[in-house]
């Protein structure tokens, strides 16, 4: 390989797994330090920890770019598209850490674990993006969605984190179900776990019955896991209850990884009859989460149902022919992950104690008593719209174009239609910022370093994307060719 | 010796259960052990297509199942103590401060 030192090959490996390798040391070290430490300083400590752990996972990938291959008997590969979702996942990670610094202590939440789960959550991503084999997407999937329901119920006192916690895990285990019966059942189709020698059979006559009925009950799983419609019931609901700065870890990671695994699922292994699911399900998801978010007053559900639309854009993109539609969805998986991780730091910092301040009411008048924090989480909305000039933009442009290229005249209308429509409950947000007085005064205390080191790496991301996608889109589509070859 | 079809329909049937069981049940423990009904479904016929096929991975991909099954039990039911903890009921229909 270019310029990488000689390394064994038992060495190489370890390699091929070393984020993951560096995030689990991380994680415990974090849950070994925690008892021993005093409750009141840990939380500081033990924060700083986390996000070395992150940085170093996000230096290990760089250095694992290096060794493409597959290892392990076949279970991971590492190739220009896992390192892109390493990337993604590591640097959410990092951010979603300095976020909670703050979030944390306001809340007086004193649990070094939070940290700890964080990674070994980022650990089930990292592992989704690069697993080519449906046993080690399995507990991967599994991994990240265990630490994400404990997640979710943090603020334990709070009987809604509970609640939201409890359902989060129901319906999670319920979808995992379903994945794993459509696991089964392309096992019996095909008599193999892993998705090469799946796709080698599928491709090389008529696929049985069994493939299609099992690959559409793995869609049904996933489909739960990136909150799209029929299946996002449970989103709302979880991303009111959780932690905001959660909400931001879990809207964007985990569903980047998911998407991952569907890439590889539906176009690695050529998985039949796949098109007119996607249509369906991308035109549900559009429409139900952008009607559904046009009458929330509080933000947290607003962005939740937003966060169903955009799942409904990114299936879009699975619809189109792959050359174009795999770098078009990778594209707008980064540049969600920099605007929705942005927007929730802005909510989590609002929300103060209690997280009593989450409704549009209490967002009344920012513009005025705090207009950095305003301007920024403007950047962040203009860019859920799609306005030129944020990743947003660029985001839908390549998506619809992909869908454009592959003769999906219907979806794109209704994608534009549905975009249309989003753009009025996100201008609401800063109408309502900028243009109408307070009735009551809410506090607004000062930007911790944090947490504005955290809003300025997702700002500067979603600007890059806005105007410089050459390089992101470059690599995702080098990252499209690996994956089809 | 009994066709594999058989043991298709069974898994099946007791995966319908779950999903009755999942959809009918008020209880957040019953719903809890509906989903272990569905999994169990999977595992059956996991191991009825590893025989049929003549492949261990069928059968490994089974104790990963329970593996993993036995840590979402873990982490479940201390999610349903704290959900108790705070509101004394696991009837679903009382835990409704958020709307669906």
């Amino acid at each position: 390989m270019n310029g990488a030192a000689q390394v064994t090959p038992q060495a190489v490996e370890y390699i091929r797994i070393l984020p993951e390798i560096v995030l689990t040391i991380f994680g415990i070290i974090i849950m070994m330090l925690d008892p021993l430490m005093d409750e009141r300083r840990s939380q500081r400590t033990l924060g700083a920890v986390g996000l070395v752990g992150a940085l170093a996972a996000i230096v290990a990938t760089l250095y694992q770019s290096q060794y493409p291959g597959v290892g392990f008997w076949g279970m991971v590969n590492v190739d220009s598209f896992s390192v892109f979702f390493h990337f993604l996942v590591t640097a959410v990670t990092a951010v979603v850490i300095l976020t909670s610094y703050e979030y944390m202590e306001v809340q007086q939440i004193r649990a070094g674990e939070y940290y700890g789960l964080i990674l070994f959550g980022a650990v089930g991503m990292c592992l989704m993006s690069s697993a080519v084999e449906l046993v080690l997407i399995f507990i991967a999937l599994e991994i990240s969605s265990i630490s994400t329901y404990i997640l979710a119920g943090f603020r334990r006192r709070a009987a809604i984190s509970s609640e939201s916690s409890v359902k989060y895990f129901l319906l999670g285990s319920f979808a995992t179900a379903f994945f794993l019966y459509g696991v089964a059942l392309m096992f019996g189709a095909t008599g193999s776990t892993s998705i090469a020698v799946i796709g080698q059979v599928l491709a090389s006559g008529q696929p049985p019955v069994l493939a299609y009925v099992g690959i559409a009950l793995m869609f049904v799983g996933l489909g739960f896991k990136v909150a799209a419609a029929p299946f996002h019931v449970w989103t709302p609901d979880v991303y009111e209850g959780a932690p905001a700065p959660i909400v931001g870890f879990m809207s964007t990671a985990p569903k980047a990884a998911v998407f991952a695994v569907l890439l590889r699922i539906l176009f690695e292994a050529h998985a039949p009859g796949r098109l007119w699911l996607i249509w369906v399900v991308a035109a549900l998801s559009m429409t139900l989460g952008n009607i559904g978010a046009l009458v929330q007053d509080n933000v947290k559900r607003l962005l939740a149902y937003s966060s169903i639309a955009h799942a409904g854009y990114l299936l879009v993109a699975f619809a189109a022919l792959p050359a174009n539609g795999i770098p078009a969805a990778m594209f707008y998986t980064a540049s969600y992950a920099a605007m929705n991780v942005g927007a929730f730091a802005v909510v989590s910092h609002l929300a103060s104690a209690g997280e009593r301040y989450v409704t549009m009411e209490d967002y009344a008048g920012l513009g005025r008593r705090s207009p950095l924090l305003a301007a920024t989480l403007t950047i962040f909305l203009l860019s859920l719209i799609g306005i030129p000039a944020t990743g947003g933009f660029f985001a839908k442009f390549y998506v619809f174009s992909a869908a454009l290229q592959a003769n999906l005249v219907g979806l794109v209308i209704i994608g534009v239609l549905n975009s249309a429509v989003g753009a009025y409950y996100y201008l609401r947000v800063i109408v309502v910022m900028y243009m109408r007085e307070a009735r009551q005064e809410v506090p607004v205390s000062p930007v911790p370093l944090g947490l504005g080191v955290a809003l300025a790496i997702s700002a500067v991301a979603t600007i890059y994307l806005g105007v410089l996608p050459g390089r992101v889109l470059e690599y995702a589509t080098r990252s499209a060719g690996d994956l089809l070859r | 010796m009994v066709p594999l079809s058989y043991y298709l329909v069974l898994s099946g049937i007791l995966f319908a259960c779950g999903v009755t069981g999942f959809l009918i049940k008020r209880n957040i423990i019953t719903i809890f052990m509906s989903i272990e009904l569905m999994l169990n479904g999977v595992n059956l016929s996991f191991v009825a297509f590893a025989a049929q096929w003549g492949k261990l991975s069928g059968q490994i991909f089974v104790f990963f199942v329970m593996v993993v099954a036995a840590a979402e039990a873990a982490v479940g039911l201390a999610i349903i103590i704290a959900v108790y903890r705070t509101r004394e009921t696991l009837n679903v229909d009382q835990v409704n401060l958020l709307k669906l």
